[in-house]
């Protein structure tokens, strides 16, 4: 725009993204490394073993399945209470607006171990015994807060006037959901229900506090880093995890573009 | 039908608002805020050190456990960590930032935004194995160090104190490295919306009135960035203050609130303890919340 950048600068933002995406990288060449029992760097030697290897896994299948129903599950809650949440946000000016706005904002500043001690001590008071469902309440309430960030800021940028034409038309209320209000807010809604389902994919903090017994595809990841057995195969899981959240975040990026250019 | 209804409903928004309203509200204000009250009346109980058992009786008594020598340095340890980390992530982070708002065209803004996002949602627990594989002993590190004949270097970084250990992967240091990393993209994004929103003309008119480039970055710049860089400071100090999962993977045994929090709640079944072990953090962000949003930092978001 004006100018090049000065060489120094250029170098610090080459550093900088270099150090971003590097590991990823190095983590790549050790799923080919016949080197099972610590992290030699060089690989004294490249296999193809580990894939197959890692296929035949029934815990990896097992804690994937698990957490693949649990992203659905909260992400399908997150996005009917986000938007309902947006929705009022927009419309109205109305008492305890900004406390809500807190709320939101303090369900992602606070660190989640606070929500995850606070639900768990709050389920055994309740003695609520853990398992799936409880792991889907503890994902949902973050998961609300990035779908209600994605709907308001899309319905900061929809004309309220349309609906009132529609209604001015004769459509009904439902109508008006059904063929005005919601496709302006679908590719939102995609996007916020797919960076919903990313994080609950990811998420081990809130999660150790609530699985009770049962193993995420996180939590396992988090016994291999503590506890670490056949290195290999967690090093096959995990680029096979980045490259498949890749691919959802690459679409929401898509579909939000002018959201937050605006 | 359908039309009185929605005639009805649009002659009483007060009615539509409480339809809206009620289901988030009570799913955020009852599981939510409900357990975040639970959690914090729990730390004024206490465990009886005989029994095992918690005492449902409001006291101070966790308190004054949770002050012991001991448990403060816990505390301090955690509060340095994430100050240093904070610190460490804007110092990364600015310069890429401002690269994207003052230089980058539309193509290398596209790319940049990308490659920041990238890592932001993808895995974070991969990315912290990443460094126990890059920092271990035998890693990539090491083999590069001793290939540009610096192992000694490395060698006394690490035999340094407090930052030091065994290897990089089992000290301070590598604890630090790996947070610098996991947050970094937390701070570059809302720090380069800070910066695309000075207006072009603060900078020309600086420059109009003979201050030198440094002058204007340190007198209009910066203090206009100043939001932004506080609100990636909430997302860095506010996540360095609740985990355990990078201490646990890379850390020496000093332990961090998040892992006392974890260890006390399970095992010890000191729930009170733990509980007001994570009150310190929650303190810690009220404070901070209040400044970042005298800083403006809430519109930075």
């Amino acid at each position: 725009m004006i100018g090049r950048a000065p060489l120094a600068l250029r170098l610090a933002v080459a550093g900088v993204v270099l150090f971003l995406h590097a590991p990823f990288v190095i983590i790549l060449l050790y799923c080919f490394t016949t080197e099972d029992a610590s992290f030699r760097f060089p690989p004294p030697a490249l296999t193809l073993d580990w894939f197959p290897v890692a296929w035949a896994r029934e815990d990896v299948w097992a804690a994937l399945g698990l957490s693949l129903r649990v992203a659905a599950a909260a992400t399908g809650m997150a996005l009917v209470l986000g938007t309902l949440a947006a929705a009022a946000v927009h419309r109205s000016r109305f008492f305890g607006r900004e406390a809500i706005s807190l709320l939101f904002i303090l369900a992602i500043a606070l660190p989640g171990i606070v929500t995850g001690i606070a639900l768990r001590s709050a389920l055994s008071l309740m003695e609520v015994p853990f398992g799936f469902w409880t792991i889907v309440v503890g994902h949902a309430t973050f998961c609300v807060v990035v779908v209600y960030n994605n709907v308001l800021a899309r319905y900061r940028r929809t004309s309220r006037s349309l609906v009132e034409a529609s209604m001015d038309l004769g459509a009904s209320g439902v109508e008006t959901f059904r063929y005005v209000v919601l496709p302006s807010l679908a590719s939102a809604l995609l996007a916020g229900g797919m960076l919903a389902f990313a994080l609950s994919f990811d998420e081990i903090i809130v999660t150790t506090f609530t699985a009770g017994q049962q193993q995420t595809l996180p939590v396992w990841i988090f016994a291999q880093l503590t506890r670490p057995r056949q290195r290999p195969v967690t090093n096959v899981v995990a680029v096979f995890v980045v490259l498949a959240t890749a691919v959802p975040i690459l679409l929401a990026h898509r579909l939000t573009r002018d959201d937050s250019a605006s | 039908m359908p039309f009185r209804v929605s005639t009805a409903l649009h002659r009483r928004p007060g009615l539509v608002l409480a339809l809206l309203l009620a289901p988030p509200l009570a799913w955020m204000g009852v599981v939510y805020l409900g357990s975040l009250l639970a959690l914090v009346a729990q730390s004024f109980f206490h465990l009886d050190d005989f029994s095992g058992v918690v005492v449902r009786r409001l006291t101070l008594a966790t308190y004054r456990d949770l002050f012991t020598p001991a448990h403060g340095d816990i505390v301090r340890r955690t509060a340095v960590m994430a100050a240093a980390v904070t610190l460490a992530d804007a110092v990364l982070a600015f310069p890429l930032a401002y690269y994207l708002a003052r230089y980058a065209g539309p193509r290398m803004r596209a790319a940049l935004t990308l490659a920041v996002l990238m890592p932001l949602w993808s895995s974070y627990l991969v990315r912290v194995y990443f460094w126990k594989l890059i920092l271990a002993k035998e890693g990539v590190v090491s083999w590069a160090f001793a290939r540009m004949g610096l192992t000694p270097v490395l060698d006394g970084v690490l035999s340094l104190p407090v930052i030091g250990g065994p290897s990089l992967s089992v000290s301070s240091l590598g604890t630090f490295i790996a947070f610098v990393y996991v947050w970094l993209p937390y701070m570059v994004l809302p720090v380069a919306a800070a910066l695309e929103r000075v207006p072009r003309s603060c900078l020309e008119a600086s420059a109009d009135l003979g201050a030198r480039p440094a002058q204007t970055f340190r007198n209009v710049t910066l203090p206009l960035a100043l939001p932004g860089l506080a609100a990636g400071a909430i997302f860095t100090f506010s996540l360095t203050l609740g985990d355990f999962v990078v201490p646990g993977a890379l850390g020496n045994s000093s332990l961090f609130i998040g892992q006392a929090v974890l260890a006390y709640q399970g095992t010890a079944g000191n729930v009170p303890l733990a509980a007001a072990f994570t009150v310190v953090p929650m303190a810690l962000m009220a404070v901070f919340l209040v400044v970042a949003r005298r800083l403006g930092a809430f519109e930075a978001l």
